[in-house]
């Protein structure tokens, strides 16, 4: 590829956060039509970099550049301005909007006071035909699916002529087939001269797609490298600053006797409907079952039913070959089982409740923690600082709120909490969300040496690798049923994408 | 509006007519009875209506307002007051006097929201909370004042309630002469006129009531077809969306919640300017409450709301009418009488409604959530 011009340039850019400093003289520039990644954990300051880009957060010193020229940025409406768009994590989009009425919201046209429906919907048709993004610019955008949401929002900061445009993870809510056309979408707009800042914390994608790649860790560029001259190891050790075990060293497994039965269950969501639809599986003592599916087909549901949390609307659960449908969450605690909690921090943990008390959630009512309903100060504290050493919980002291805490320590303490009492199965949904690579390393090895121990494991994530990586069997959720149950190492990626989809298994 | 709902409304209304129809028939014929019930529907509704259309606005931007009824009580009261002034104290005439009135009781409401859009927009106070301090300053307010005023020796009015300057007039809408003119057209039988004579005078109303109407149909078009519009309920559905667009969402939500204002401003001028010539403390009476539950059974609409509103309006006719009826209602209905029973009805209404057994409606997503950048 040819040199291009610079079309954005950030130097020196540095934002303080009380107490953080989320950017740290970072020098970040895009040349005309590529694709550069910005690699980074959580928190590593991608996401503020971009919000100062776009207007949102002031930067406390540095310069921005477009096409050469210096530019204040203030505000999202100075961004638009100098032909920056963005395309954020979670949508901007009013689900009860058209798409049409979506994409003029802020820049509408009007005749006589009233605004001009068909103008709109004519300038967004010729936008999808011009960029081949197909959309219907009268559907109601709350029911169209993820991947063309995203579509939307692109042609949103296409609409306001934008050549720049970020996405922030865009991969991280669709399937592996949605983000495939997504890159090919992302290519055909680079072939037309926009130029894309990708933001991941995905290694694959970024060797897969982008021009150039910069890593940031901990506020600072660790340095831009070309994809030919690296792999995922490299990139990996660049993100967390030291080497990573990426690939799950793990045994065959060796299932014993069935842990939990689960026979035709239903469950209804808040709305009425129902998520989950006579759903049959069961797990056995020794094994991972890993419940692959895009965030949203009922695994949420599902797994608040199992635990407990929600009623069931038909079927039967067996745990521990005893019928424990409808039971309450103490019961199922008490006869073993263990809950990682898809939001570790609004119903995995009490944030504002010291490390220590956190960690007897679940025992306090028992001995030792508590005698005669009067909580035992000493025996909290001596179990709090056996399992802060035993799993390397890195707090100042057991008596820091939990919510002080990172979110690789937070859901440490929560992992410490479950498997700290006699159990016989664990219900992991989304683990590592939102965790270091480091972290992440630490979990998954957690679960795979609590498989080793003759546990049952129940393992919902919506990152297909992780499913790929710790699972023995595989079952896939979609639109609320079990499509496909199979043994891990007798499917591929690719196959388990397209049932993810919806595409329905042939035998 | 969906079918369940509008199938209630048609009920309850047709129900309403139909009981005072029976009752009445010892009287009345039945189309003066159902023309005059229609009359009063329409006037009693009007509070209810711009009580509604001023909730519209504030939560459609995404800020809960509870407190219409304070704001419709302090228009009620410093409208009456303006008027008093200007008719007994500085001398004008009675149209001048009711004019200015009615500016006042907008101004007074209007200060109100602006009081809650400082709390709850700018300061992000629990938004119920706020409601509640302007219904609870509002009682406080005017009831002092209306004591201090006119009710203690050596006051401005020493004890003496001043001469009112009445109530505003009614403007004549020619239905009538449009139907007959019709009537003629068409033959001119003596059934078509008829109609015309008792349907002709339904919608000679006070002007409150006319534009209340009015209202309803200029908020729709305001709502959903205008830019100022998209963007309300851009505001009340996802702020953050509409603030990456480049639009201000405080300034948003303070200009609606302001506009929620005049309207509960021009509800409340209606109880002392418009429907009678005198002030009670409290007369608004929980009509600011009645506003909002039709405007959640309107589903947040302007037409929907109204509809609501009709229903709340048709059942205190029903009210009205059984004191004009008294006298002749038949012995088998004597509940009917008593004017405790009777007056209930709206606030069963409400409670049967809000219950949400007719269908559930949806609020805007970000209704009185406070906007943190």
């Amino acid at each position: 590829m040819t040199e291009q011009p610079i079309v954005l340039e950030a130097k020196g850019i540095t934002k303080n956060f009380p107490g953080v400093l989320a950017n740290d003289q970072v020098d970040f520039d895009l040349r005309k039509g590529e694709i550069h990644a910005l690699l980074g954990e959580n928190g590593a300051g991608k996401t503020t970099l971009m919000n100062i880009l776009y207007g949102l957060y002031k930067p406390d010193s540095g310069e921005i550049k477009v096409n050469g020229q210096p530019v204040v940025i203030h505000s999202p409406k100075d961004s638009i301005e100098a032909g920056i768009g963005m395309v954020h994590q979670h949508f901007m989009l009013v689900p009860v909007f058209t798409v049409a009425e979506n994409i003029m919201l802020g820049d509408e046209t009007t005749r006589y006071g009233v605004l001009d429906q068909k103008a709109v919907v004519r300038r967004v048709k010729e936008l999808s035909k011009q960029y081949s993004l197909e959309i219907d610019p009268n559907a109601i955008v709350g029911q169209l699916p993820v991947g063309v949401q995203q579509r939307v929002e692109i042609i949103k900061a296409l609409y306001r002529n934008a050549q720049i445009l970020i996405l922030d993870e865009p991969t991280a809510v669709l399937t592996p087939q949605e983000a495939d056309d997504l890159f090919v979408i992302m290519r055909e707009l680079t072939r037309r001269g926009v130029s894309i800042i990708f933001i991941t914390h995905k290694l694959k994608e970024v060797l897969a797609i982008a021009d150039r790649i910069t890593v940031m860790r901990a506020g600072r560029v660790v340095g831009t490298v070309d994809p030919k001259d690296t792999n995922e190891q490299k990139l990996a050790a660049m993100m967390v600053g030291r080497e990573v075990i990426l690939k799950v060293e793990k045994k065959p497994a060796q299932p014993g006797k069935q842990v939990l039965e689960v026979e035709g269950l239903s469950v209804h969501d808040w709305r009425g409907l129902e998520t989950v639809r006579g759903v049959t599986f069961q797990v056995r003592a020794g094994e991972i079952l890993g419940i692959a599916g895009v965030q949203g087909n009922g695994q949420t549901e599902l797994v608040e039913t199992l635990t407990g949390l929600r009623p069931s609307a038909g079927g039967k659960i067996r745990f521990s070959g005893q019928d424990m449908t409808g039971k309450s969450p103490r019961l199922l605690t008490e006869t073993g089982m263990a809950h990682i909690p898809e939001d570790r921090q609004r119903h995995g943990l009490v944030l504002s409740y010291p490390v220590a008390d956190n960690l007897v959630l679940n025992t306090y009512y028992k001995q030792p923690f508590g005698v005669r309903g009067i909580m035992q100060p000493a025996a909290i504290d001596a179990n709090a600082r056996k399992l802060i050493q035993d799993f390397d919980i890195r707090t100042p002291s057991p008596y820091v709120n939990v919510g002080k805490l990172s979110g690789g320590n937070q859901q440490k303490v929560i992992v410490a909490r479950e498997l700290s009492h006699e159990i016989n199965l664990l219900i992991a949904n989304q683990p590592t969300r939102g965790l270091d690579v480091g972290s992440i390393e630490y979990i998954h090895q957690e679960i795979v040496a609590m498989r080793d121990r003759g546990l049952g494991v129940l393992l919902v994530s919506a990152e297909l690798d992780e499913i790929m990586a710790l699972s023995d069997r595989i079952a896939v959720m979609y639109r609320g049923q079990i499509v496909v149950t199979v043994d891990a190492n007798k499917v591929t990626r690719e196959q388990l994408g397209l049932w993810m989809a919806g595409a329905h298994p042939e035998e | 509006m969906d079918w369940k709902r509008f199938s209630f409304i048609t009920l309850v209304i047709v129900l309403l007519f139909t009981v005072v129809v029976l009752v009445g028939s010892a009287a009345q014929k039945p189309v003066v009875i159902i023309a005059s019930m229609l009359a009063t529907t329409l006037t009693v509704a009007t509070p209810l209506t711009l009580g509604a259309l001023s909730g519209i606005f504030c939560e459609r931007s995404g800020v809960v307002n509870i407190g219409i009824e304070g704001m419709m009580l302090t228009a009620a009261f410093f409208g009456w007051l303006a008027a008093i002034y200007m008719n007994s104290i500085f001398g004008f005439s009675s149209m001048p006097s009711l004019i200015v009135g009615v500016l006042f009781a907008i101004l007074s409401s209007v200060l109100m929201s602006l009081l809650h859009a400082v709390l709850s927009v700018t300061f992000k106070v629990d938004q119920i909370i706020g409601g509640t301090v302007i219904n609870i300053l509002a009682v406080g307010v005017t009831g002092f004042l209306n004591r201090q005023l006119f009710f203690e020796k050596g006051s401005v009015f020493g004890g003496n309630v001043p001469h009112a300057p009445g109530t505003l007039p009614i403007i004549h809408v020619p239905v009538q002469e449009g139907v007959e003119a019709i009537c003629k057209l068409t033959g001119g039988t003596e059934g078509c006129q008829t109609l015309a004579n008792a349907f002709g005078k339904v919608f000679d109303q006070q002007p409150i009531t006319i534009a209340a109407i009015l209202l309803v149909i200029l908020s729709h078009f305001i709502l959903f077809k205008t830019r100022w519009g998209l963007r309300t309920r851009a505001v009340g559905e996802h702020p953050r969306a509409a603030d990456t667009l480049g639009i201000n969402v405080q300034r948003m939500r303070y200009l609606n919640v302001l506009i929620g204002g005049v309207m509960a401003g021009l509800a409340g001028a209606y109880f002392t300017l418009e429907s009678v010539p005198s002030f009670e403390p409290v007369m608004t009476n929980g009509r600011g409450f009645i506003a909002l539950a039709a405007m959640i059974f309107g589903n947040w609409t302007p037409f929907g709301a109204w509809a609501a509103s009709l229903v709340f309006g048709a059942a205190q006719a029903l009210q009205i009418n059984m004191q004009v009826f008294r006298d002749v209602i038949p012995a088998q209905w004597t509940i009917l009488q008593n004017s405790y029973v009777v007056g209930l009805t709206p606030y069963i209404l409400t409670m049967i409604i809000l219950t949400g057994i007719i269908g559930k409606t949806i609020p805007p997503a970000a209704d009185g959530q406070p906007y943190e950048k």
